[in-house]
């Protein structure tokens, strides 16, 4: 059990200028389960694997606990990794793979057999002790690494991207039980994804990071509810938030023709206008929507369309009529916006989003 | 007849190298069946290949065979049967069980050096990244040269006046003699062949290592910290088959494929020199124009060979791990 922070830390590739990660600073609390989520190359998994030890910190300091291990060798970090393809070790049992890190630390026989026992009976595992790898499902290979893991009894637990070699339902239970071990083992954790859904499921506090740059650190509800940069609003939460070309006129939001009623203080000029797909509802006046397509999913329809002739998603209860959809008006509160140029949050918004952000953890 | 000496080195090759390219290149599958419309056409497919098996393995092993009973004129005039006298002959001569012994201790040495000393160029060159193709072809180049080249070569490292490696030998008192000296002739024909055959193991294990995942090796690092200890309980254990193939590779290659170099190495010297059996086949058959005599000794030569490749894959390869 330990904090782990990072201080400024960027990692340059040999033989480049570029900083596949850049100045990143973060304080992760003793017990805390931290997710770093953005698209691939945004370097979530170099800075994982530089807490691990198995890329150079090119600059800055990482400590686990109070100790600075910049310098400090992998086995000697007090960390267990799991990797996306399970990284089992084929020529060895179950049970030898979850004991190949404890024997090698010189733990106890005994102990070693206790730690193992517990972490299969944990994992349901009890039963492919004897087997080897190559004789399990894929779902059972990542309990195994997962028991490789608990059965260090680490200061800290790092994934990377663990869940996606695994089929979509399966996915699903891992993460619970992902979650539900992570809790009550207490053990600080690093999870890397990059599917927003993990992210918002499993993080205490998430991490999103863009081109080696952290764009913004909350918990999942603050940057569903709250997000920085028109990046953020894009890449967390399904269908991805509308973002529309608006400006400001007379106190007033324009999109193309349209006039939205709601009242905005700031300087006039262009803007993005974020609105989340289930925060519009039909009305009598409104955005004039010209539906397209129809997804039924149903516990609900999602419909494309265009507002001004740019595209926008809306979700509407499988009840709903897409012909009362002619008009639409955002609930109150909900309107995000950002300027057009940077991407970054524009706090201008007078109806400011007054909706409670629910402590962390609470969906579980 | 000019295939006598060759005999015992065609059964050996094709059947070990044919049965384990086939075994390391496929995966355990159900064989697939194709249907002929006419049950012609599968033996018209397999005629060329039985035609090279017959006329380059068959033939000449049943040569080898029939000659080995018979005691044949030098001049090829006649010959008569003898029954078993030529293997008699061969196995209560004290020389051919000299030569046996060497053999066997050559092909250990040999097989043994090159393969540990290409293991650990490999394992080192695994690791280097800058200037890795500039490492991989200067080791790898040695294997361009051919083996009567090599020879020369190595005739030419330990020459009596010029070699290097003798007057460096000499500096910590050894005086070579290679050519007079027994040991010091073998040591010479050891050292080159050992030489000649590590880029052979090198491109094998190195690519043996590079087809161990990254995050198998990321994760052993995490789980030990001592790079010996991970080499012996995570890489070599994953390396086996690789391993096994170079096992029988290299026994048949100091065995048989030394030939060459051994001939370069002792053609022109005096008597009393270290061979291995397949020299002394072509030695009687070919100096001593006893080809009964070395046909008796190419046929114990493929039985051992018979042995030597179903012990290996009987008992070593149940301890592979394959996948």
């Amino acid at each position: 059990m330990a904090s782990i922070d990072i201080e400024n830390v960027s990692k340059i590739y040999p033989g480049s200028t570029a900083r596949s990660v850049a100045d990143i600073a973060l304080n992760i609390k003793d017990g805390e389960f931290i997710v770093l989520v953005g698209p691939s190359g945004c370097g979530k998994s170099t800075l994982l694997r530089m807490v691990a030890g198995l890329e150079d910190i090119s600059e800055g300091e990482i400590r686990i606990g109070t100790r600075r291990v910049n310098e400090v060798e992998p086995a000697h970090r007090d960390i267990a990794m799991v990797f996306q393809n399970y990284a089992l070790y084929p020529h060895m049992s179950v049970r030898d793979n979850m004991a190949y890190g404890l024997k090698n630390r010189a733990v106890p026989r005994p102990e070693i057999e206790a730690r193992v026992a517990e972490a299969a009976r944990m994992l349901e595992l009890g039963p492919y002790l004897d087997r080897k790898p190559r004789a399990l499902s894929g779902g059972q290979r990542q309990r195994v690494a997962m028991g490789r893991a608990i059965v260090r009894q680490p200061a800290a637990f790092l994934f990377d991207e663990p869940l996606s070699n695994l089929d979509a339902k399966l996915r699903v239970s891992m993460r619970t039980e992902i979650r539900r071990l992570q809790k009550r083992l207490g053990t600080t954790s690093i999870y890397v994804t990059h599917d927003q859904l993990e992210a918002m499921t499993l993080a205490d506090r998430l991490v999103v990071l863009n081109a080696g740059r952290i764009e913004q650190i909350g918990t999942p509800l603050e940057i569903y509810h709250r997000p920085a940069s028109t990046f953020v609003a894009s890449f967390i939460g399904a269908p991805a938030m509308n973002l529309l070309d608006a400006e400001i006129a007379g106190n007033r939001l324009r999109i193309g023709d349209e006039v939205l009623d709601t009242p905005v203080s700031g300087a006039a000029g262009k803007v993005t206008l974020g609105i989340r797909a289930e925060d519009l509802m039909p009305a009598d006046r409104g955005l004039s929507f010209t539906p397209d397509d129809i997804e039924d999913l149903g516990a609900q329809r999602l419909v494309h369309g265009f507002v001004a002739g740019q595209p926008l998603t809306l979700v509407i209860s499988p009840a709903t009529r897409v012909e009362d959809c002619r008009r639409l008006a955002p609930k109150p509160g909900a309107l995000h916006v950002f300027d057009t140029l940077s991407g970054a949050r524009l706090d201008l918004h007078t109806e400011h989003d007054s909706r409670p952000v629910l402590p962390v953890g609470q969906g579980l | 007849m000019t295939d006598l000496s060759l005999s015992p080195k065609t059964p050996a090759r094709p059947s070990a190298l044919a049965a384990l390219k086939a075994r390391l290149a496929a995966p355990p599958a159900a064989p697939k069946r194709v249907q002929f419309d006419r049950p012609l056409m599968p033996w018209l497919l397999l005629a060329p290949q039985l035609a090279i098996v017959a006329v380059f393995f068959y033939w000449p092993s049943a040569q080898a065979i029939t000659s080995s009973f018979y005691l044949e004129d030098p001049f090829g005039l006649g010959s008569s049967f003898v029954g078993m006298a030529n293997y008699t002959d061969a196995l209560s001569s004290a020389e051919y069980r000299k030569i046996a012994a060497f053999t066997v201790f050559f092909a250990a040495v040999v097989a043994a050096l090159s393969l540990a000393i290409g293991m650990v160029l490999a394992v080192k060159a695994d690791k280097v990244i800058r200037g890795r193709s500039a490492y991989r072809t200067a080791l790898i180049a040695v294997y361009a040269i051919a083996p009567p080249v090599a020879g020369l070569i190595g005739m030419m490292l330990f020459d009596q006046h010029i070699g290097p490696l003798v007057r460096f030998a000499a500096l910590f008192g050894w005086d070579m003699k290679v050519g007079l000296d027994y040991w010091d002739t073998a040591i010479a024909m050891i050292v080159v062949a050992v030489w000649l055959h590590i880029p052979y193991n090198f491109i094998f294990i190195l690519s043996g290592l590079q087809a161990i995942p990254a995050a198998v090796r990321e994760a052993a690092v995490i789980d030990c910290a001592s790079p010996l200890r991970r080499f012996l309980t995570v890489v070599l254990p994953l390396l086996t088959p690789t391993v096994f193939f170079l096992t029988i590779i290299n026994l048949t290659y100091a065995l048989f494929d030394t030939f060459a170099l051994i001939d370069v190495m002792v053609k022109d010297k005096p008597a009393n020199n270290p061979m291995t059996l397949v020299y002394k086949v072509y030695l009687d058959g070919f100096r001593g124009n006893d080809f009964g005599g070395s046909s008796a000794q190419s046929v114990i030569l493929m039985v051992v060979v018979l042995v030597l490749t179903l012990f290996q894959f009987r008992y070593i390869e149940r301890r592979v791990h394959y996948g």
